[in-house]
């Protein structure tokens, strides 16, 4: 028996999350007593299960067919399934990321298996577990049990601290080759466009966000001077997407991304839950505000009351006098 | 063209939330209820495809008697048929969910026709299970995408774009198909005065399906414990900068 750990890579570079979902997974392998392994799909996975390997994965299966030649969601549920099947899986786990809740949905509606989206923890004894899920994004908590000869979840992402594990011996590789129906390439990604170069909302240090206390699309300029000026990056509530001031992609919340910066500086945010939790994974965060009683002045580990329209160029300028000293 | 959306009734996110004392649903006593802002999306996107392309928008929902609420606010924004699944319990499982969903999409397309795409949110606003949609476009043998921000249709495929980091992913789907979508596809319009008092006549259809639970079984519901922030405040106003500036050196992230 065996629990399958699915590691996104993109073209060969394994994503953090992947080393999330191994890190939260071993102690369940290690007290099951059942053997721990990766599967990787696509182009690139030989280079990505050298990285998996290094982190102290033993056993890493990849799928290999000539149609899986780049992700797509119901090709790579099937891919899953056939390797669970092979290995006799009694777990399947991924971190919850958009294409790992995505792909783990698709296995489990083929084997027509529970899936819990978005764990922060789970206990798992024979054919049932009970678990802590999140619901609205993590502002509420569900506690959950589930029955099933599979266990398919998904780990909340952000949650786990990616850890090295302690694997005895090599690691090897196995050859997978599903048999797989053409007719699945119909979900492949065809094409990819890119929009931003450089650092994203994601992979930012900083992040420079702002509220409805923005007050206009043309407000943002001075976030957006700062954010260049730090070598961050802007990004804004959903009241300012709402509003049309900022394009969606900016959105920071529930709806929108989950940021994970050195430093979030929150300007003009009230801090409604939605927001929260697309924000409450940064390492620090500094809220600018002129109400002292504000959510997020009261939650952030740092705040400057005041108009973020003067505080904001303060610190712009202030950065720019200590360069030129 | 014939679209069908897929939505839930959810107490309006935003709002504190919390938990009924037996801990087991969302206590909506001070809560209005909307439909999950993904879902008003892809009701929105619907209705846009179906002005260009001279289409048919169906909505269906599973849930309480008063997502009639829901689905009147879907004909006021130009919604032609509305279809309701009643469950007097507060959640069914997804798998139950997913079930009931597929035989009722099955039954109107056998009296109706096929629909030629099926929209769904990427996720509801409150369980989150990120699942029904996929499970649904399973059972139905369609091929459904996720995370989806645009849409294009055109003869016999759709085109549809999803948000990666830094850009997005292009896929192109074959109809029939379905898609999650994301918010951020677009501002969906407010209901006219006129769409409001022409919702109210727009016939309500209902169908009962029984289903199994799949297996997931919630026990209680509860708040994460409060981020209690000892909040350092480093000043006022723009005297503040000298010690913001501070701490970004401290954090190590000023190149």
């Amino acid at each position: 028996m065996t629990l399958l750990v699915l590691c996104d890579h993109d073209r060969g570079v394994v994503s953090d999350s992947a080393y999330e979902a191994l890190t939260f997974a071993k102690p369940i392998s290690d007290s099951e007593n059942i053997s721990l392994q990766a599967v990787l799909i696509g182009q690139g996975a030989e280079e990505a299960a050298k990285s998996i390997i290094s982190f102290g994965v033993e056993t890493v299966n990849i799928a290999t067919h000539e149609c899986l030649t780049d992700y797509g969601p119901e090709i790579w549920g099937e891919a899953v399934k056939q390797i669970a099947n092979e290995n006799a899986a009694k777990i399947i786990v991924s971190c919850g990321t958009d294409r790992g809740n995505e792909v783990l949905a698709h296995v489990a509606a083929r084997l027509e298996m529970p899936f819990l989206a978005n764990c922060r923890n789970i206990q798992i004894e024979g054919n049932s577990s009970s678990a802590t899920r999140i619901q609205w994004g993590g502002s509420l908590l569900e506690d959950v049990t589930s029955n099933a000869e599979v266990q398919i979840f998904s780990v909340e992402h952000h949650s786990t601290d990616p850890q090295p594990l302690s694997a005895s011996g090599d690691g090897r590789i196995v050859n997978f080759e599903p048999d797989l129906d053409s007719q699945l390439t119909r979900t492949l990604v065809v094409d990819r466009v890119v929009r931003t170069h450089g650092i994203t909302l994601t992979t930012a240090p900083v992040v420079v966000g702002g509220g409805r206390g923005v007050g206009s699309a043309e407000g943002f300029a001075s976030l957006e001077e700062l954010a260049e000026e730090i070598g961050g990056v802007v990004g804004c509530s959903r009241a300012v997407t709402n509003n049309g001031w900022r394009p969606h992609s900016d959105q920071v919340g529930q709806t929108g991304t989950r940021i994970a910066p050195e430093i979030y500086i929150a300007s003009g945010i009230s801090g409604a839950i939605q927001h929260w939790v697309g924000a409450m994974a940064a390492k620090n965060i500094l809220a600018i505000n002129t109400d002292p009683e504000a959510n997020m002045v009261t939650k952030a580990g740092y705040a400057v009351l005041g108009d973020l329209h003067e505080v904001i160029p303060a610190i712009t300028a202030e950065l720019r006098n200590r360069r030129n000293s | 063209m014939k679209i069908l959306v897929c939505v839930k009734r959810v107490p309006a996110p935003g709002a504190r939330i919390n938990v009924t004392e037996d801990g087991f649903e969302v206590d909506s006593t001070h809560l209005g209820f909307t439909t999950s802002p993904h879902e008003e999306c892809a009701v929105e996107e619907a209705v846009q495809i179906a002005e260009v392309h001279d289409g048919e928008v169906t909505v269906i929902t599973l849930g309480p008697e008063a997502a009639e609420e829901q689905l009147r606010y879907a004909a006021s924004v130009g919604v032609n048929n509305l279809v309701l699944l009643p469950i007097d319990e507060v959640d069914w499982d997804p798998q139950r969910t997913a079930d009931a969903l597929t035989k009722a999409i099955t039954e109107i397309e056998i009296s109706e026709g096929a629909f030629d795409l099926i929209l769904f949110g990427n996720e509801s606003a409150d369980s989150g299970g990120f699942q029904v949609g996929i499970r649904v476009s399973h059972q139905l043998g369609r091929p459904i995408v996720n995370g989806i921000k645009n849409i294009e249709i055109s003869d016999s495929e759709v085109e549809a774009h999803r948000e990666i980091d830094g850009g997005f992913e292009v896929y192109k789907l074959p109809l029939p198909a379905a898609l999650g979508v994301k918010e951020g596809i677009n501002l969906p319009r407010y209901p006219t005065m006129k769409g409001r008092l022409a919702s109210k006549k727009v016939e309500l259809k209902t169908l009962e399906f029984s289903a199994e639970n799949g297996g997931q079984k919630r026990s209680k519901l509860h708040r994460p414990q409060e981020q209690v922030s000892e909040t350092v405040i480093l000043g006022t106003g723009p005297e503040a900068a000298p010690a913001i500036v501070d701490l970004l050196e401290e954090l190590g992230v000023l190149q």
